[in-house]
């Protein structure tokens, strides 16, 4: 197993690390729910939501720099709504001098950086969710929250085996990359064409699939011999402690706080 | 990051809430739907074969292959899935994949989770499960005709998926349809070809070794021929409804504006403190150095809780 560095979870010692998933998952959620369905352009309350986030991540020890950094890697996606810098209404922020003059928007500008803005909180509070819990532990606020015993079984399935099935293919990269040559002179065409490469691809794709499912079949021979009759059994749920109880009404406060705000502000 | 296939994950953000929780709904329908179906063809087996599935599937869109100028293509697996299988398993290995991206790898949103499920599992499987029968039916079940119709699913799962993305994003009010419609739509044509190509291959290595998971009969896999109609369907809606909503954008825009009632809403509380917006700018620009100054002193605050938990954690060890 090499590939162990793709899970996000970083153990900690902090406070946030130790609260239960369940309340964590909820929290992540609700936090993102009230981003948004805040309105276009508050930015004072995307200040405070920001101060919320960031408090966040100072408590999960998780380090401030290494979070924000990861938090606008998916920021690109903003480009989809590049579009309303155009149409989104009057008056004209200011003229793009390419060709016969762009107009930016001023409403369209507004609505931009307030899309951009909540997508990246969003994202804050996701990171820290998935590096701050570790897998179990996610599998477990899954089945509190009553997602089907067979889903989530599923689910912790894959995220075994994608350890396995993702150094397999690994594995078939670096063989393909030995056997492909390289050309030290730059603008030298090198290899088949395009076609022919996205079908070694593909065949590489096709075999990973055989393997797959002979190593499904073995799985359930595997698990068939030490008893296992479709039936998924699991430990009762912990009690989660008085003070997270607390921890999670008096989050859930500020954030209807936040949100009553936001409806007279 | 694991994997990067085209962009198609809507990260959180993009959606009105409104249209996020109608396509939540969708979500969870289908996948109770094919929770059930699957469990009725494969019993106890489900479990291990649909998580290893996943993890192939998880793992096979790390296959890349370079196409020119530092770009290169991509498996997304919806429609390889869909013919191997069967389209309620791979919504199921789908969900699985495209749900394990956004809680752990934040490509996508939380909630935008059931858009993303919508798009790349449910109209990825049925779209392609629908081409593909229709074209091999048509074709005849020689070789060409498998890779034909696996190419053409391949390709028309990538674009309407896409097409998909887009009506979302303009009933969100995030885009405008005229414009991200055809962008969308052309990037996404050039994508659907590597991901055709991708699937051809895989369908020929598996036609070789494995025939009879290539071309076994559908109700094996679950399907029928509702199923066929119905993906079909969808495919041609969207392909048609798209150029409709982009030529006529104030069918969506009207969607986005009843989406936006919460901003709406604001109106009569506007009304209700008239004073506190009348004097305008200067006000909101006040109420944001005070909201700023704030968030300084909470962020100030956790910073200090930590520093002195950390001290206080310490003290017991020395």
């Amino acid at each position: 197993m090499h590939l162990h560095y793709l899970d996000p979870y970083q153990p900690r010692d902090s406070v946030v690390h130790a609260l239960d998933a369940r309340i964590k998952l909820s929290l992540a959620v609700a936090f993102i729910l009230v981003v948004a369905l805040m309105p276009m352009g508050a930015w004072a309350l995307y200040a405070l939501l920001l101060a919320l986030s960031l408090s966040v991540i100072v408590l999960s020890e998780l380090g401030v720099g290494p979070v924000l950094k990861r938090s606008v890697l998916a920021l690109p996606f903003v480009l989809a709504a590049a579009p309303l810098l155009i149409t989104g209404g009057l008056p004209t922020l200011v003229t793009l001098p390419i060709g016969g003059g762009i107009p930016i928007s001023a409403p369209g500008a507004a609505r931009f950086a307030s899309i951009a803005i909540k997508s990246w909180l969003s994202l804050q509070m996701a990171i820290v969710l998935a590096s701050a819990t570790s897998f179990p532990q996610l599998l477990l606020a899954m089945r509190a929250l009553r997602v089907p015993k067979l889903f989530v079984a599923t689910f912790g399935l894959m995220w075994r085996y994608l350890f396995v099935l993702a150094d397999e293919t690994q594995r078939m990269l670096r063989a393909r990359a030995a056997r492909s040559g390289v050309s030290g002179e730059p603008g030298r065409k090198v290899g088949g064409s395009v076609i022919w490469r996205a079908r070694v691809a593909g065949a590489m794709a096709g075999s990973l699939f055989l393997r797959a499912i002979e190593r499904g079949d073995r799985i359930y021979l595997a698990m068939a011999s030490r008893g296992y009759d479709g039936e998924i059994r699991s430990f009762p749920m912990p009690v989660i402690p008085r003070a997270q109880w607390v921890v999670l009404f008096a989050a859930f406060f500020v954030l209807a706080l936040l949100l009553g705000l936001s409806l007279v502000f | 990051m694991l994997s990067k296939p085209a962009e198609m994950h809507i990260p959180d953000g993009f959606l009105s809430v409104g249209v996020s929780i109608a396509l939540w709904i969708v979500a969870l329908i289908f996948i109770a739907i094919s929770l059930r179906k699957v469990n009725q063809t494969l019993g106890e087996r489900q479990v291990p074969l649909m998580g290893v599935l996943a993890a192939c599937i998880f793992a096979g869109q790390m296959l890349n292959f370079t196409v020119a100028g530092g770009t290169s293509g991509h498996l997304m697996g919806a429609a390889l899935a869909t013919i191997l299988i069967g389209p309620w398993a791979s919504i199921l290995v789908m969900t699985c994949v495209v749900g394990a991206q956004a809680l752990l790898f934040q490509d996508g949103g939380l909630l935008a989770l059931g858009g993303n499920i919508v798009n790349m599992g449910i109209i990825g499987s049925f779209v392609s499960y629908g081409i593909f029968t229709v074209i091999k039916r048509l074709a005849g079940e020689r070789r060409v005709g498998v890779f034909l119709s696996g190419f053409t699913a391949g390709w028309t799962s990538i674009v309407v998926a896409a097409l998909a993305v887009a009506l979302q994003l303009a009933a969100s009010g995030t885009t405008t349809a005229n414009i991200a419609v055809p962008t969308m739509g052309v990037v996404h044509m050039l994508i659907g070809i590597g991901e055709g190509l991708i699937t051809v291959g895989a369908l020929s290595v598996v036609y070789a070794a494995r025939r009879d998971l290539v071309t076994g009969d559908a109700p094996a896999k679950g399907g029928n021929r509702g199923l066929v109609i119905g993906g079909v369907l969808i495919a041609v809606l969207l392909a048609v409804a798209s150029p409709l909503a982009s030529a006529f954008p104030d069918g969506l825009e009207w969607v986005a504006e009843q989406q936006g009632f919460l901003d709406k809403a604001q109106g009569p509380a506007f009304e209700l403190f008239p004073d506190y917006v009348v004097p305008g700018i200067q006000n909101e620009a006040l109420a944001t150095i005070a909201a700023g100054l704030l968030g300084m002193l909470i962020v100030l605050g956790a910073a200090s809780a930590l520093a002195w938990s950390r001290r206080k954690r310490a003290t017991p060890s020395v």
